[in-house]
């Protein structure tokens, strides 16, 4: 999802210097012959720390994911879809873990990224931030805000830094399913009762914007992205992101007789491409800070589950102290 | 971070899994774990969600000894002249057909 990582610099964290010059040179050498860059290798801090930062970001990304959606797993209308459901949550999970072992080689601690989740100093994608109102929500969520990460994740398949990269590939794989399901709830709703397209109707109508959002600011006002481009991190630009975004949905919701909230949405001939309306970055960078309708809620979620499973890995590792024990004293007697 | 005693660092385990039967293990990702039971546990449930796997090994990763990247031109590039390993650096006249 998640390359907003790039324009949302922690408040106290300063931007890293560069290093110095012989690391920096032979880096960007390796670099510019598209070599992977793997963790033992000679990196510059500031690769390091951007790395970090965007992976780690990524990270709680899905992991914060899961609660608008498990919500959800409950109340799901049929069995089938509760499972389906269960499964793409589950995989959020995996997808969390897949990306905190991807920071955790640039010689972090998974303990320490979670701490500062926790502690409100980490940030997450802002769309997480939303509230689930409807079931058609989920569906909304698998189609527009997956299908929107896929956007994004796509790319970082090529980024420079080897564990991100193939993290990256892992995780494209299993979000297929999940964009492919969530449009297969909407087109269900679109073909059911009256009632349940406009259901579906109301939930595109709030999920749009905050969805083109995800891409974060625009690449005249993203001050991070330049180094990321250098460092072969980011390999496509916000707005080129969204710009594709927009013009792969526009015929989709068209098919499924659903209209986009944005009167400005029509086709560019000459440009190629949709024209869209105007972005409401003041919304964008208010849900950023702190203010959307449910980052409380999210964050205070997270610290209350893992709080309440403490107990679970207190005594799986006792019961590790225990075998080990026993295991030795074996040992011994032989 | 917080004032509080941090919490004790659950071990890192690698994870391997082979794909079909017949096949390597290969390496597939890592993961945290009190014990390498409780790690096979979480790794069926991470790493072969979609039937990837058919055998699993885990492996505390700090037991892995890793080549020096900065000796990789010591270690790999003197092989790079050594073409009379491949097969294909000898011609077999076309009499004789494949061998």
């Amino acid at each position: 999802m998640y390359t907003q990582a790039f324009d949302i610099v922690v408040a106290g964290e300063t931007s890293p210097v560069a290093d110095d010059g012989d690391v920096q040179t032979a880096f960007l050498a390796r670099i510019a012959r598209d070599e992977k860059i793997e963790p033992q290798d000679a990196m510059p801090e500031a690769y390091r720390k951007t790395l970090i930062r965007q992976i780690s970001q990524h990270a709680h990304s899905e992991v914060v994911g899961m609660l608008p959606e498990g919500g959800w797993i409950t109340r799901a209308p049929s069995l089938k879809r509760k499972e389906i459901l269960l499964a793409k949550v589950q995989d959020e999970g995996g997808h969390g873990l897949y990306l905190y072992s991807a920071a955790e080689t640039l010689g972090v601690t998974r303990e320490s990224l979670v701490e500062a989740l926790h502690a409100g100093k980490a940030k997450y994608s802002s769309i997480f931030n939303y509230p689930t109102e409807t079931w058609a929500d989920i569906g909304t969520i698998g189609w527009l805000v997956d299908g929107a990460a896929i956007m994004n994740q796509v790319p970082l398949c090529r980024c420079s830094y080897g564990p991100y990269a193939r993290a990256m590939i892992r995780i494209c794989k299993e979000e297929s399913f999940h964009q492919r399901q969530g449009f297969d709830i909407v087109r269900s709703l679109c073909e059911g009762t009256p009632a349940q397209k406009a259901m579906a109707q109301e939930s595109i109508n709030r999920w749009w914007w905050p969805t083109l959002m995800m891409f974060g600011p625009h690449d005249s006002d993203s001050t991070h992205t330049g180094e990321a481009t250098d460092w072969g991190i980011k390999r496509i630009s916000n707005d080129a992101l969204r710009q594709k975004f927009v013009d792969v949905t526009v015929p989709q919701a068209a098919f499924l007789g659903l209209t986009l909230p944005d009167s400005a949405i029509m086709w560019n001939a000459e440009r190629g491409h949709y024209d869209f309306g105007k972005i409401d970055w003041d919304e964008f960078w208010r849900v950023v800070k702190g203010d959307g309708p449910c980052n409380a809620a999210r964050v205070s979620d997270r610290v209350a589950a893992f709080d309440e499973g403490r107990w679970v890995r207190e005594a799986a590792a006792a019961h590790a102290a225990k075998s080990a024990l026993s295991k030795a004293s074996l040992k011994v007697a032989a | 971070m917080t004032t509080e005693a941090p919490e004790a660092v659950t071990p890192l385990f690698e994870v391997f899994v082979r794909s079909k039967q017949g096949l390597d293990h290969k390496h597939v990702g890592s993961l945290h774990a009190s014990d390498a039971q409780h790690a096979l546990t979480l790794a069926r449930d991470v790493y072969t969600r979609r039937q990837e796997g058919v055998s699993i090994w885990v492996v505390p990763s700090n037991a892995i000894t890793a080549s020096d990247p900065a000796l990789k031109s010591d270690n790999f590039d003197p092989m790079a002249s050594k073409v009379y390993r491949h097969p294909t650096f000898y011609d077999i006249p076309d009499e004789i057909g494949h061998m």
